[in-house]
């Protein structure tokens, strides 16, 4: 007997979503456009216009990030996407295109520090890797807007997994919710671009989480700057190398599913000073206490001399 | 959050740094924005817990005064909300409180308004830009902001609920969420009816109507 999968259960696993992609004849993307359209709120060619305006966002908040001269409010961060991407041209050891994908991630995360536009990715600490990835694979592959659009999605479907059948929140799952289910999203997207089945991009999401499986949330002094600005350039990497890795034909031992369940196990074993508490971890060094008390000066300061 | 929406995941399309203490803190502060209807003269911002502590690093002191001026959560004003405050001649004032509370990303907004009217929301930031305003003036609610919204306040007596529920039913507009609040038996009490679709300026005048008993409606 041959069991019909309808749209309604095709998100609630990876094996569920390969199954009714194989039996629709359709990639992930399309999948997600459907799911969206079934809900109801809007047409196929609002979906597509919304997810657009998105792509639009994200290519702005690389070009600022790497253009103009940003500092965030707290002055911790700002510049060094703009000085990695200079740098790209000199043949860096992680190579000209690994180099500017973790430039343009943090490029976006550094606007986002400075109070600009971004698009949350699947949230805002995380939101530099599938726009770095992405737009630097498709200046690479001369891949076409609706074609990157069409990435976003199967990078939604990918993150929508992970949201219901774990989470991708910091405070209840650490850094590996966040910057690694970033990255997954922007693994499975290339992957799925390049002509890859719905099994290898899980695959690929797959693996860029086994890579960072139990990466702690421990942000200094509690801001969305040190270390998730570089964990953004160090996601933009795990992605491209493991759609590199699954596009060769290597595979994850592990299934999609069961590393989601692994991330969600892992992420509630850990302690709450792990989980965006800023209580643990980097910001519980020396120098990040340190940071931390300057930071609060400095709002003191501000705070004292505002004009209200 | 079980029905996650594409756009839940890839977005929303917001003003950095932080989905809960910057795109939600506007959200909140833009809802009592339209909880309240009116231009808004002076405003208390009371911050607790995660708010308090890491607030003024994340913006949360201007998303929310930006939220109050009615900017969105992805406006790129928000960086400069003091001075668009200062500009429309509105009172700003942010107060750090370390009074225990149930959430920690929790604010308290003081509104006065141009008839010097005093509107007090409470709002928590449960996550990913997701907001839930738990009180207006003291009563106990719970609104997401993520449907269109009727806030119904009228007097506690048999039969209102049913007849704004027959209207709606007869206007065509499908009840997703509601729940019934009330200060103490055959006081005040309020209605809050989440929609799937928009109910029309013309559609509330209809409900306004409808019986002696509805005090206020406000559309959210």
């Amino acid at each position: 007997m041959i069991r019909i999968m309808s749209l309604l259960d095709a998100f609630e696993s990876g094996k569920n979503l390969c199954a009714y992609c194989e039996q629709e004849q359709i990639t992930m993307a399309e999948a997600m456009i459907r799911r969206e359209i079934a809900m109801g709120e809007l047409s196929r060619d609002q979906i597509l216009a919304e997810m657009k305006k998105n792509l639009d966002v994200m290519r702005e908040a690389i070009r600022r990030g790497l253009e103009e001269h940003v500092e965030s409010v707290s002055r911790l961060s700002g510049g060094e996407a703009m000085r990695l991407f200079r740098y790209a041209k000199y043949e860096p050891f992680s190579g000209g295109n690994t180099c500017r994908a973790a430039a343009s991630a943090m490029a976006v995360v550094e606007v986002n520090a400075a109070m600009g536009q971004i698009v949350a990715a699947p949230t805002a600490g995380a939101s530099g890797i599938l726009p770095g990835v992405l737009l630097e694979c498709g200046i690479k592959r001369n891949w076409t807007d609706e074609q990157l659009v069409q990435g976003l999605f199967c990078a939604g479907a990918v993150g929508l997994l992970f949201a219901q059948n774990a989470t991708i929140s910091g405070a209840d799952g650490g850094c590996q919710a966040e910057t690694g289910v970033g990255s997954a999203m922007a693994s499975a997207a290339i992957v799925e671009l390049s002509g890859g089945t719905p099994e290898q991009a899980l695959d690929a999401a797959a693996m860029t989480i086994k890579n960072i499986l139990g990466l702690v949330c421990d942000p200094v002094a509690g801001l969305v700057e040190c270390p998730c600005i570089k964990r953004n350039a160090l996601g933009a990497a795990n992605a491209l190398l493991c759609a590199d890795m699954t596009l060769c034909g290597i595979t994850s031992l592990i299934p999609f599913d069961e590393v989601v369940a692994a991330m969600l196990a892992v992420g509630h074993d850990m302690r709450k000073e792990y989980r965006e508490t800023a209580m643990g971890g980097l910001a519980a060094t020396p120098t990040g206490k340190a940071v931390a008390a300057k930071v609060r000066r400095f709002q003191e300061y501000e705070k004292n001399n505002a004009t209200f | 959050m079980e029905n996650f929406s594409v756009f839940d995941i890839v977005g929303p399309r917001m003003t950095g740094p932080s989905s809960s203490h910057t795109a939600g803190a506007a959200r909140i502060a833009l809802m009592a924005r339209r909880i309240i209807n009116r231009e808004i003269r002076e405003v208390n911002f009371t911050l607790y817990g995660s708010f308090a502590e890491t607030g003024r690093g994340h913006g949360t002191d201007k998303a929310l005064i930006a939220g109050i001026l009615g900017f969105e959560p992805d406006d790129p004003r928000i960086r400069d909300a003091y001075e668009y405050a200062k500009e429309r001649g509105v009172l700003v004032n942010i107060i750090m409180s370390d009074e225990p509370t149930r959430h920690p990303n929790t604010v308290k907004i003081e509104a006065c308004d141009e008839d010097d009217r005093w509107t007090e929301v409470k709002g928590e930031s449960i996550g990913g830009g997701n907001i839930l305003i738990t009180e207006i003036d003291h009563l106990e609610v719970e609104l997401s902001g993520d449907y269109p919204t009727l806030i119904i306040r009228h007097h506690d007596e048999p039969g209102v609920i049913a007849e704004v529920s027959h209207v709606l039913a007869q206007l065509r507009v499908n009840i997703a969420f509601m729940r019934v609040f009330r200060h103490g038996r055959g006081e005040d009490a309020y209605m809050c009816i989440e929609t799937d679709t928009e109910v029309t300026e013309g559609m509330q005048e209809i409900i306004r109507q409808l019986c002696k008993s509805i005090r206020q409606l406000i559309a959210v």
